[in-house]
């Protein structure tokens, strides 16, 4: 086993007979089981791990946890699993971890961005693209932004899809608790015991919090590590209660619903095959127990950012929990009590603490009589550290003596920041504690509440008193009883945590040479904000943005505070009064592939096929995509092109007859005694005259008075209609007659069924459609007489029962024939193999349009855009003029709907037939050349009519036809003659037949 | 996710539900007696209110019946949960959104929804 100079000989959470091997920056280290990549690194030595966002100064690990601000490394498993961004702090240590720094250039010890710092630095102040790259406009797309960019920011994203899988899971529990420290383990025991289901959830690998770093702690009588494994094992047994390590609460949510991500393969040496990397847990809770923690904060002096520099309550804790001295010889700044509890435990473990420089009075702990050999000084300032890449030397000032420390490792211990991000998350209101100095849960929003140091109880035997209380009163809300009152087990601690703390910049920050900084990891410093206060920024949420303050990955956790802290210095307005930047999910970066899950692939926005589905992919269509619909947009054969296809198949279709698939038009069952009237209330049509057997052309309006949906009904009996939708319009129709239904005429007896997925719809069309039709039908005439066009009934075809329409949209002779859809494939081969004497064609969705727009019948969405009118488009006569009410009928009075210049539909042909229009095009008056009177809604190669055709919108058309207008092409406006819109057979011989 | 009680089926997470805007609009009429501003009124303007508001939902993936909730915009807060036969069971207190508590069923919202 490699020595790793800075592991001590025993004590911590690693196992030192497991030694893993990893790589930094293709450098060659070791670790033990256990270890996270940070505690790795600092055993080997190694402080320096990133160069800052933007002045690329030398960056070490800071913190233990979430907060990290500087240690964001890229992780790389293979070419598509490379995770950039990970905090050191969170990722644990595998053999063969392959980590890299980020944002520097070409490496972390010789990083020629780093000009940005020594002499650029004062050019680039809080918001100085803002001021400086105003000028020329162009240049800010062209060469600064694409130049800021590429000299700032983090790590690279993978270009490869993920090849992982996410699972997620939908739980319910009736109190969940956030948090595995002292008070989330007492809290879930509480709760558990009642009875509860209780959800536990850590973000770290092992639970237990601050309990993991405890030394000489005892907890009802045992060791506090002895409490901590019977407790955890405790709840492990109770069936109640579902234990989450690496499972952090990213979200709250309203009504009690948290996101939870569980990061389960990220540990793992080698991923197992078909395991999911994280399950995403979406939790309904009836309680919530938060047990958050607190965050260290850190304290803002001059050159307070030099590797080595770092908190001290991690710096002890990377000690306890993983047997590693972040250095030989430590200075400590402190403001809170802790530093000497940080002191003691580093001293016992043989590490020289130079100094603690306090700088606050001399505090009643500052004198413990074991600390003999470390200097400690009281209101001292801080005046700044020196050294490359590792710091050297502190040099601190006291009254108005100034000394200069040699040292390794400068510790901060500016106090701690209650974590109150997931309450905050759920609109509880904060409030300030001017005591402790702290932004603390107040009045809840949610079924919540908070426990331990993340609302102030700081102290261990607090924090798992509170822990009890919190959880029994969440047990209690749930509706358990829990029985008579408990008190909190005994503890002793040798050296506790205290009190104190400072928020704000250090008295020697201001006017300082070094950069005294206050976020860390957007490189905003103490003077950045004062700068953002004297040019006006007063509101916090403005200085944020302007001096991007909190705005980074670790969105402020260890800067916010601070932050505030020198606005309210500066403005002379109390912290309170200044406020607080909302906290937002998530708490913690969180991967698109946990909120994805399933859904990716054929399971992102699953396909619709029809039951010919497989015959039209076997035939060589081309499919297009109508919402979910895969539909055939043509039959192409060898060598042919769209165009090709599309022309063959219109003439065909024309000449003989086509089969077409028109399984995904919306089809809804209307049926009950007040059917009709519920119809002629919907539709713009009278329907109570329409005879049983009977078809009719339906138009939907919505209730301004515009075109929503058409489509054809049939009457199959006085109290039952069988009603079309287009593809598109099937759920917004059947949505909208039940709300009308429900909410508007609940008197109306109506029952509506979708019936779409049930019916395969075979269309039949051409002159040879019914040639090819009547020997497959049973017990229906379909002669022209006996079934004339508009009919509907029910009959039989190849012993299935089937509902036989005569409808066209064609504009020739045609049927659709409606089998249930597990036969649909089944008479679909019988039809095409009897129309194969009648050469009969297979055609898409492409010749459909130009076929129904020889007609000139509308399609909506095409001629339609939700701004048209029955009459626009030519279709006043469907609607029931005695009627008194339909849907948009009084909209239709309105002046503007009713005004005689509208655009109207009518059709437009070119001077040369070879060219067709484009879609969408402008159309002009060649006496107004300037101003648009409408565009082209449709536009094909009529092959039929063997020249182009166009359907257009145009101000006033029906007045036009016979001018000639302008519509403009990619070459420059060509001239069109304003015809009628329908182009072929106009009096409608060939359907009648 | 709000957690909404469908008067029909029980409480049951927002995924399953469709939010229909507005409740209790009246769809005046007959037409001969609406002026055009009163329905361009009923048409396009809607209070859109920060605070206590009542609001139609579609229980879209479960029974598809529409019913009313009285929610706290701000907060979420549901105050209560009625058929769209019913009237809102809250006392009307002033300033409260309802036009006229008695006045039901709600409104469809003509495709607009």
């Amino acid at each position: 086993m490699t020595t790793t100079l800075f592991r001590t000989g025993s004590g911590g959470l690693i196992d030192r007979s497991r030694p893993l091997r990893f790589t930094f920056d293709g450098k060659s280290y070791s670790g033990l089981q256990g270890d996270t990549l940070a505690s790795a690194l600092l055993a080997n030595g190694v402080h320096l791990v990133g160069r800052s966002f933007k002045y690329h100064r030398p960056r070490g690990i800071m913190g233990i946890g979430a907060d990290e601000p500087n240690a964001l490394v890229g992780v790389r498993r293979d070419d598509a699993r490379y995770t950039p961004n990970l905090l050191a702090t969170q990722v644990e240590l595998y053999d063969g971890l392959d980590a890299v720094s980020q944002n520097r250039h070409p490496s972390l010890e010789n990083d020629r961005m780093a000009v940005n710092d020594r002499l650029l630095s004062r050019f680039i102040p809080a918001g100085f693209y803002y001021k400086t790259f105003m000028w020329p406009h162009k240049a800010w797309d062209r060469l600064y932004e694409p130049r800021i960019r590429a000299a700032a920011g983090l790590g690279v994203a993978p270009d490869k899809p993920d090849p992982d899988s996410y699972t997620q899971r939908y739980a319910h529990c009736d109190v969940l608790v956030i948090g595995a420290g002292p008070a989330g383990i007492t809290a879930a025991m509480e709760a558990a015991t009642a009875d509860a289901r209780v959800i536990l959830c850590d973000d770290r690998a092992a639970m237990g919090g601050s309990l993991l770093s405890a030394a000489s702690v005892t907890i009802a009588g045992k060791d506090s590590s002895v409490w901590l494994d019977e407790s955890l094992a405790a709840l492990a047994r109770m069936p109640n209660v579902t234990l989450l390590s690496r499972t952090i609460a990213f979200g709250y949510y309203p009504h009690n619903w948290i996101g939870l991500t569980e990061r389960l393969t990220d540990h793992l040496a080698v991923m197992p095959a078909g395991r999911p990397r994280e399950r995403l847990w979406q939790v309904r809770a009836k309680e919530v127990v938060i047990a958050a923690g607190a965050i260290e904060r850190p304290l803002v002096f001059p050159g307070n950012d030099r590797p080595g520099i770092m908190l001290a309550d991690a710096a002890r804790t990377y000690l306890q929990q993983y047997g590693v001295s972040v250095g030989r010889r430590v200075a400590i700044v402190a403001a809170h009590d802790s530093a000497y509890r940080a002191a003691h435990e580093l001293r016992a473990a043989g590490i020289a603490v130079v100094v603690i420089a306090d700088i606050r009075s001399r505090p009643a702990v500052a004198n413990p009589p074991d600390c003999a050999g470390t200097r400690i000084l009281s209101d001292a300032s801080i005046e700044g550290t020196t050294g490359k890449l590792r710091v050297t030397s502190i040099t601190l000032s006291a009254g108005s003596k100034r000394e200069t420390f040699a040292c390794d490792t400068v510790l901060m211990a500016g106090g701690f920041t209650p974590s109150v991000h997931l309450f905050s998350q759920s609109r509880g209101k904060l409030a300030w504690d001017p005591e402790l100095q702290a932004y603390l849960p107040g009045q809840s929003a949610e079924a919540e509440r908070s426990a331990g140091a993340c609302r102030g109880r700081f102290a261990l035997e607090e924090a798992l008193a509170d822990g009890m209380e919190a959880g029994r009163a969440a047990a209690r809300s749930a509706g358990f009883a829990t029985g008579v009152e408990v008190h909190g087990p005994a503890v002793t601690v040798s050296h506790p945590i205290g009190e104190g703390g400072h928020i704000g910049a250090t008295s020697s920050s201001k006017g300082a040479k070094d950069k005294a900084f206050v976020d860390w990891q957007n490189d905003v410093t103490a003077n950045d904000i004062l700068l953002a206060a004297r040019e006006g920024f007063i509101s916090i949420e403005h200085v944020k943005r302007y001096t991007t303050t909190g705005m980074a990955t670790d969105q402020g956790k260890l800067s916010n505070i601070n932050a505030l802290g020198i606005v309210s210095e500066a403005t002379g307005r109390t912290i309170p009064e200044i406020g607080l930047t909302t906290f937002r999910a998530p708490y913690t970066p969180i991967t698109f592939g946990s909120l994805a899950g399933r859904a990716r692939g054929d399971l992102f926005d699953p396909a619709r096929v029809t039951a010919f589905n497989d015959w039209a992919i076997e035939q060589g269509a081309v499919f297009e995509n109508v919402r979910n619909w895969k539909r055939a947009h043509y039959f192409p054969r060898p060598g042919e092109d769209m165009h090709a296809a599309v022309a063959r198949e219109c003439l065909q279709v024309r000449k003989s007859v086509g089969i077409f698939d028109a399984s995904t038009l919306g089809k809804i069952e209307v049926v009950g005694p007040d059917a009709a009237e519920f119809l002629n209330r919907f539709y713009v049509n009278a329907w109570t005259k329409l005879g049983v057997g009977k078809c009719r052309y339906g138009v939907l309006l919505r209730e301004d008075g515009f075109i929503l949906d058409d489509g054809v009904v049939g009457r199959l009996a006085p109290d039952r209609f069988h009603v079309t939708t287009t593809t598109g319009g099937a759920a917004r129709v059947l949505n909208m007659m039940e709300d009308y239904l429900q909410t508007e005429w609940p008197d109306l007896r109506v029952w509506l069924t979708s019936t779409t997925e049930q019916w395969s719809v075979i269309a039949v069309q051409g002159p040879n459609a019914r040639e090819v039709l009547s020997p497959l039908i049973e017990g229906l005439d379909v002669s022209a007489e006996a079934f004339p066009h508009m009919s509907i009934a029910d009959a039989q075809m190849c012993g299935v029962p089937m509902r036989l329409m005569r409808v066209s949209f064609t504009g020739e002779l045609g049927f659709e024939v409606n089998v249930p859809s597990g036969y649909g494939a089944m008479v679909w081969q019988a039809i095409w193999e009897r129309g194969k004497l009648y050469d009969m064609v297979p055609y898409g969705t492409e010749t459909m349009h130009v076929l129904r727009a020889e007609k000139g019948f509308i399609i909506v969405g095409q001629e339609t855009d939700g701004t048209v009118t029955p009459d626009d488009v030519g279709l006043a006569w469907a609607i029931g003029k005695a009627k008194p009410d339909f849907v948009g009928k009084r909209s239709l009075a309105r002046p503007a709907l009713a005004a005689s210049n509208r655009k109207q539909l009518v059709g437009l042909l070119t001077r040369n037939p070879q060219i067709a229009l484009e879609e969408g095009a402008q159309i002009v008056s060649p006496s107004a050349p300037g101003t648009s009177i409408g565009h082209v809604t449709s536009s094909y190669h009529s092959s039929v009519l063997k020249k182009s055709i166009a359907l257009a919108l145009v101000r006033g058309g029906r007045a036009r036809i016979g001018q000639i207008l302008h519509v403009s092409m990619p070459g420059g406006s060509i001239p069109v003659g304003v015809v009628a819109p329908v182009f072929f057979d106009p009096e409608g011989k060939r359907i009648n037949v | 996710m709000l957690l909404l009680e469908c008067p029909y089926c029980g409480p049951r997470a927002e995924i399953e539900f469709r939010y229909g805007g507005e409740s209790h609009i009246r769809r005046p009429g007959p037409h001969a007696e609406v002026s055009d501003a009163q329905w361009a009124d009923y048409l396009y303007n809607r209070k859109n209110l920060k605070g206590e508001h009542r609001e139609r939902w579609l229980h879209a993936a479960g029974c598809r019946r529409w019913f009313n909730v009285a929610r706290n915009t701000v907060t979420h807060q549901v105050l209560a949960v009625y058929k769209m036969t019913e009237p809102c069971p809250l006392p009307d207190d002033t300033g409260a959104p309802v036009g006229d508590p008695s006045m039901t069923p709600g409104t469809a919202m003509g495709g607009a929804a």
